[in-house]
């Protein structure tokens, strides 16, 4: 049981790291928004797969299941709430007239 | 396992470092939001591993939720407040 929530904390971390990089390298904001919007989302959700499975694997209880119940009820909160601060991020750009990143600027 | 939650919250910490980069010298101004996202979104499993370590989970969840709840609703006034500027795309 031990090394399925290490696995799980490893692989959230995992995701983490892949959007801190794609934050940093990605050449435009569109990208870097993509990045960050997408996997933070799937490195919460596995997080709190794994803290659950800590919770209900130390102590089985009424407490700890209404714990469990609060922290599905964050992770449902975020797959709503997250991909709506995206989309309001995006909106922002595109009514500001910003152009989308191409790989070839001098062909156009 | 207390090791893995003291080593796994030090890395987030260092992941949210790497944000703030991007938040601090972003070239637009939705770069800069992007940051504060980012760094606002990791700081709910952060909480939540605090709690654990300290063994109190049920204080720091409610924390957490409340966390995420102010940084949506920041993230959503700041581009709503920016989306009718032109000029986004200067510095």
């Amino acid at each position: 049981m031990i090394y399925f929530i290490s696995f799980l904390i490893f692989l959230s971390l995992l995701f983490m790291f892949g959007a801190a990089v794609g934050l940093l390298r990605l050449p435009d904001f569109y990208s870097r928004l993509h990045a960050s919007g997408m996997l933070d989302t799937t490195g919460l959700l596995l997080f709190v797969i794994a803290v659950s499975a800590f919770c209900l694997w130390q102590d089985f209880s009424v407490n700890t299941v209404f714990l469990v119940i609060k922290l599905i009820f964050i992770a449902v909160f975020i797959f709503i709430t997250s991909p709506t601060a995206t989309h309001a991020i995006v909106d922002a750009g595109i009514r500001a007239g910003m152009k989308p990143w191409k790989k070839n600027k001098m062909e156009e | 396992m207390d090791n893995i939650f003291y080593y796994s919250s030090v890395f987030i910490a260092l992941i949210m470092f790497v944000s703030l980069y991007r938040a601090v010298a972003g070239p637009t101004i939705l770069d800069r939001i992007i940051g504060v996202n980012a760094i606002g979104s990791k700081t709910v499993p952060l909480l939540i591993l605090i709690g654990l370590m300290y063994e109190r989970v049920e204080m720091f969840i409610d924390i957490a939720l409340a966390y995420a709840m102010l940084n949506f609703v920041a993230v959503l006034a700041a581009s709503r407040y920016f989306q009718k500027r032109k000029g986004l795309d200067r510095e």
